[in-house]
């Protein structure tokens, strides 16, 4: 759509303006004072310049957060876009079934995340949850609160179960707008269902799946709740992810200047991510 | 192979509905049969977990509190981002690419990064433990979104609607409020559905700008897994009581999801 200059424009937009900038720049400041700055309280500052964040990025222990995070991020994009395709593909395009699936499966996304932690924590206990009491009895020797990989294995199939309908959700719509004609001159061709699906499905899906993996890529960047809930980041740190981390370390130890700094280090990272992936989206756009 | 297509959507929502299951059948028993017996449906079914909640004031205003900041913030995103997402939708204006980024990135923003800066803020300003307070903050993701959502839903509506009435002598306001915002209700029902669902299901800053007035049920679950130790019978009621208000919007909206998913745009 080609649209007109109007100055006057910003008027419509300075409600939302005031109100995030409430939000945004006021507490974001103080993380930057605090970033710089060495506080003993009551309002005491005493300049610091990069010693913090010289000091969390040689941190082991930041590293080692921060792997564990990218780690579990790309795991779960890995399982999540292509199952919510997939499920998409073969969801029912017309009749009853659409709306018993679409509020089905959309159960999942409007549950407080404290409650999915605990949920799961629920259902996978070893002796009394379902899935730790089934896969006990099969033989597998299952305990998430005593082994690493079993730790693991439960916040991803947790997030998986969490999230995987915003990529249903999202791709459907994608499928949706796709035109019946595009199909019926497919059938004329007489293309394969693989050609359908590469030639005509995934390119009118793109626009989506960038939507889509923008989200999943943001949101399991900043979980903090589920896991949090589920495994404490144990056992041990080894489900700490970044914000569970920078929690622990900004309220539990009080170490405000090296949190803030980590703040900063960790919003950068998204921020730069997403930069990345939104630039690619509106190129894309200016495309077609 | 028609059939054979059920399958998947049908072993996914099985998938889904288990632990759902799991926690309303906790939910229905009793401390004793949780704790020394594994069973697949309440051998003594009771509803004392649900009496509990609904009498002691301490769970159900947590429902209460919840439900009004959400409501309020809901109105307060959807209501400011309409106008923004016109002008984004309809206009160029100095700045409109770099301010839509930089709203974006609010939406990127890790709570934990704010939820110190965000304690220390609305104390200053007097709005601890108000439901304002949690409603406001949550403006921080929820307007980006609404802003996001509604402007590809405005992008869709052809400009021409809007020279016509133009033309037809309707004044800005009138066309916007008679005209534009009947074509767009599906974005609109879209666009609170999402709204409602993060501003519900977040609990970190809700949590941190809270302590006793306007205390979320989220945070009165956290804090009796905490203090009293292992109750894990009401602990699931009130979960499995969490699901409703969500289950509700979902019903309501699922027209508006249909036809909004018509539009090719979530």
């Amino acid at each position: 759509m080609n649209k007109t200059i109007n100055q006057k424009a910003w008027f419509f937009v300075i409600p939302v303006f005031v109100l995030v900038a409430f939000n945004a720049i006021i507490p974001l400041m103080t993380v930057v004072n605090y970033a710089f700055q060495e506080t003993f309280g009551n309002n005491v500052f005493m300049w610091e310049g990069t010693r913090w964040f010289k000091q969390i990025m040689l941190s082991e222990r930041f590293h080692a957060s921060l792997g564990r995070q990218f780690l579990f991020t790309f795991i779960i994009l890995f399982i999540q876009i292509p199952l919510g395709i997939a499920i998409a593909l073969t969801m029912p395009k017309e009749g009853i079934g659409v709306p018993v699936c679409l509020v089905l499966m959309s159960m999942p996304l409007l549950i407080p995340w404290n409650v999915v932690g605990a949920m799961w924590n629920i259902f996978a206990l070893p002796d009394i949850g379902f899935l730790g009491h089934s896969l006990n009895a099969l033989g597998f020797d299952y305990n998430f609160t005593q082994q690493i990989g079993d730790a693991w294995f439960t916040t991803i199939l947790m997030d998986v179960w969490h999230w995987t309908s915003l990529v249903v959700l999202l791709s459907y719509a994608g499928l949706q707008s796709i035109q019946p004609a595009y199909y019926q001159a497919a059938e004329i061709d007489g293309a394969s269902r693989w050609a359908v699906f590469t030639k005509i499905e995934l390119p009118k899906m793109k626009k989506v799946l960038t939507i889509a993996i923008l989200l999943r890529f943001m949101d399991s960047f900043m979980i903090y709740t589920e896991p949090f809930v589920l495994t404490g980041g144990g056992p041990g740190n080894a489900t700490a992810f970044l914000s569970i981390d920078l929690v622990k370390m900004a309220l539990g130890q009080f170490d405000l200047g090296p949190a803030a700094a980590m703040s900063l280090i960790y919003f950068f990272i998204v921020l730069l991510v997403c930069w990345v992936f939104y630039t690619l989206m509106m190129r894309n756009e200016g495309n077609q | 192979m028609k059939k054979a297509k059920w399958i998947v959507p049908t072993i996914y929502i099985i998938f889904l509905m288990l632990p759902i299951y799991w926690l309303l059948n906790m939910s229905f028993k009793t401390t004793t049969e949780i704790i020394n017996t594994y069973t697949l449906w309440p051998q003594e079914f009771t509803l004392d977990n649900y009496k509990t909640i609904f009498t002691d004031s301490t769970w159900y205003t947590g429902y209460l509190n919840s439900i009004y900041y959400v409501v309020m913030n809901t109105v307060i995103s959807v209501a400011a981002a309409l106008p923004a997402a016109y002008a984004f939708s309809r206009y160029k204006f100095l700045g409109d690419k770099h301010l839509f980024f930089w709203l974006l990135t609010n939406r990127m923003a890790p709570p934990a990064v704010f939820a110190l800066p965000f304690f220390q803020f609305y104390s200053s300003v007097n709005l601890f433990d108000t439901h304002v307070a949690v409603a406001l903050s949550h403006c921080l993701f929820n307007i980006p979104l609404a802003v996001w959502i509604l402007e590809g839903f405005m992008s869709a509506v052809p400009k021409e609607l809007d020279e016509t009435a133009y033309v037809d002598g309707y004044s800005f306001w009138r066309f916007f409020f008679k005209i534009f915002i009947p074509t767009i209700t599906a974005g609109i029902g879209i666009t609170m559905f999402f709204c409602f669902m993060f501003s519900w299901v977040e609990l970190l800053l809700a949590k941190t700008l809270t302590a006793v007035a306007a205390k979320p049920i989220a945070a009165t679950m956290t804090r009796t897994a905490s203090t009293s130790g292992y109750e894990l019978g009401l602990l699931a009621a009130a979960g499995s009581l969490t699901i409703i208000p969500g289950a509700i919007v979902i019903y309501f909206v699922r027209n508006y999801i249909a036809k909004g998913f018509a539009l090719g745009r979530v």
